[in-house]
């Protein structure tokens, strides 16, 4: 594909995706990340403008080197990050995902998107991505995963949680995992799940004092918090995960 | 304290109490026992304002406020507090943030001061200790990974540390191993036995009135108070059984 052609949504990687909003930022700009031999880097992505906003990452992770990213889409336009990674032998890439979703500053829905292509390409390299959505009034979450595994990438482990919570009728969450595999000696785990608040719990906060949006507030805190445990900029995205929650009612 | 006068409610189309008329004191301990599907937990959800209970008729009035036209936050900020069956398990909230958060809701609601992190802790580990609680316990996730005594322990902190002017306490004794049980019944005496908060305990048997002694107790059958009596009674159930008595 030409890459300044404006993809379509029979573009699998645009399934999903705003493609009226990518328009007004297209064509993006690919940033190369090159993760040298038995190094580590790390990169956190923040998007929490109501700006329309697309970023798009290529990473080289060569022989025992190892790549975290961490990235809170919470943008209040169409906002989306891809991620474009390739393992070499006994590499290790780590995602942890947050997306917190909800109505435009127009009070429409507007689209965020996590969209990984991991590629596996030589034996022993592991990758772990886990995606946490939190998405109310007409909002949509989008994340698409997929996980290639190269003939001769024997001994491959590749883990994938993506979790999402609807607080509204009105709100989306797609969660597209998929995985190519040619070679037999591999593990890959993938699991993705889309539910609602327990009814419970928050009765059980409320009962305690804790007014409705409180409780609420709490629970989904606990619901993203893990995924930025023991990140580089973890107060950074912590604060801003929550301050992002808060605004959702 | 407590006045409930004539109380119908219903779950989905189902009518489950059916004209259930109480009243309590403060420095009074009542004790409701009735077979299954009574409608004890019913009344105790009402009460506290669970979503999904429908009061059809009737009336019930919390130290002259209406209580059924408060939220569930407004009730316990008012000082009602409700002790679950089965306490929820809250996977990524801890117990001390979460309680923190809650009593300082309160406080705001009722106009007064938050309390500062420390004079909290103060408070919190006063009453794991007298527990019988590790510290270490109340700052895990709510209720993950306790066992049974050890959740409806944790009620009882939460109530020390809450501090209500009426507690419902919905079969607190279900799941408690002896000494479990002399434990909490302890727990009640302590926080609750004063002149200006009231209980009501729920409950299938006379035992946890062992170690609390109530003033009142009524048998709760087909959603309406059929008996009312003393202590006696429930020695009385404990031997005929509620077919007896109720017919």
């Amino acid at each position: 594909m030409n890459a300044l052609t404006l993809p379509t949504r029979h573009d699998e990687a645009f399934r999903y995706s705003d493609i009226e909003a990518l328009a007004r930022v297209w064509p993006v700009a690919a940033e190369a990340v090159h993760v040298g031999a038995g190094e580590s880097a790390t990169r956190h992505v923040v998007l929490t403008g109501d700006a329309v906003a697309a970023r798009d990452y290529v990473i080289t992770i060569a022989a025992g080197g190892t790549c975290t990213v961490h990235i809170l889409n919470a943008g209040t336009a169409f906002n989306r990050v891809s991620l474009d990674v390739t393992l070499h032998d006994a590499a290790h890439f780590e995602l942890g995902g947050v997306m917190i979703g909800g109505d435009s500053s127009e009070g429409i829905g507007a689209t965020l998107e996590i969209v990984t292509t991991i590629m596996h390409l030589e034996p022993n390299a592991t990758s772990n991505q886990v995606v946490r959505s939190v998405v109310g009034g007409h909002g949509t979450c989008n994340f698409l995963g997929s996980i290639n595994v190269a003939r001769d990438a024997q001994k491959t482990d590749a883990a994938q949680s993506v979790k999402a919570m609807l607080l509204s009728r009105t709100a989306t969450a797609n969660a597209v995992p998929q995985l190519e595999i040619f070679t037999d000696d591999v593990k890959c785990a993938h699991g993705c799940a889309v539910g609602e608040l327990d009814a419970t719990a928050l009765f059980y906060l409320q009962s305690r004092g804790l007014p409705p949006h409180e409780a609420q507030a709490l629970l989904l805190e606990a619901f993203v918090a893990d995924v930025f445990a023991g990140a580089d900029a973890e107060a950074e995205l912590q604060s801003a995960a929550r301050d992002a929650l808060g605004r959702l009612s | 304290m407590l006045k409930i006068e004539s109380l119908h409610a219903s779950v989905g189309d189902t009518e489950i109490l059916k004209g259930l008329s109480l009243s309590i004191n403060a420095g009074e301990i009542h004790a409701i026992m009735g077979p299954n599907g009574a409608g004890k937990s019913t009344l105790s959800y009402v009460l506290s304002g669970k979503p999904g209970y429908e009061v059809t008729a009737g009336s019930a009035t919390f130290n002259g406020q209406d209580l059924l036209d408060l939220a569930p936050h407004e009730r316990a900020a008012a000082g009602l507090f409700l002790g679950f069956q089965y306490p929820v398990e809250i996977p990524g909230v801890s117990n001390v943030q979460f309680l923190r958060e809650a009593l300082n809701a309160q406080r705001k609601h009722r106009g007064e001061e938050p309390l500062s992190g420390g004079a909290f802790l103060k408070i919190a580990r006063a009453q794991a200790d007298a527990m019988g609680m590790d510290m270490d316990m109340l700052k895990r996730a709510v209720n993950v990974g306790f066992s049974g005594g050890e959740k409806k322990r944790n009620e009882m902190v939460q109530m020390g540390i809450i501090d209500p002017a009426l507690a419902i306490l919905d079969e607190t004794d279900s799941g408690l191993d002896i000494d479990a049980l002399r434990i909490v019944g302890e727990g009640i005496n302590r926080i609750m036995r004063k002149p200006d908060k009231a209980v009501l305990l729920i409950t299938h048997y006379q035992r946890l009135l062992d170690y609390v002694q109530p003033d009142f107790v009524h048998i709760l059958a087909d959603g309406r108070i059929v008996k009312t009596g003393g202590p006696e009674l429930a020695h009385e159930l404990e031997r005929e059984g509620y077919k007896e008595l109720v017919a």
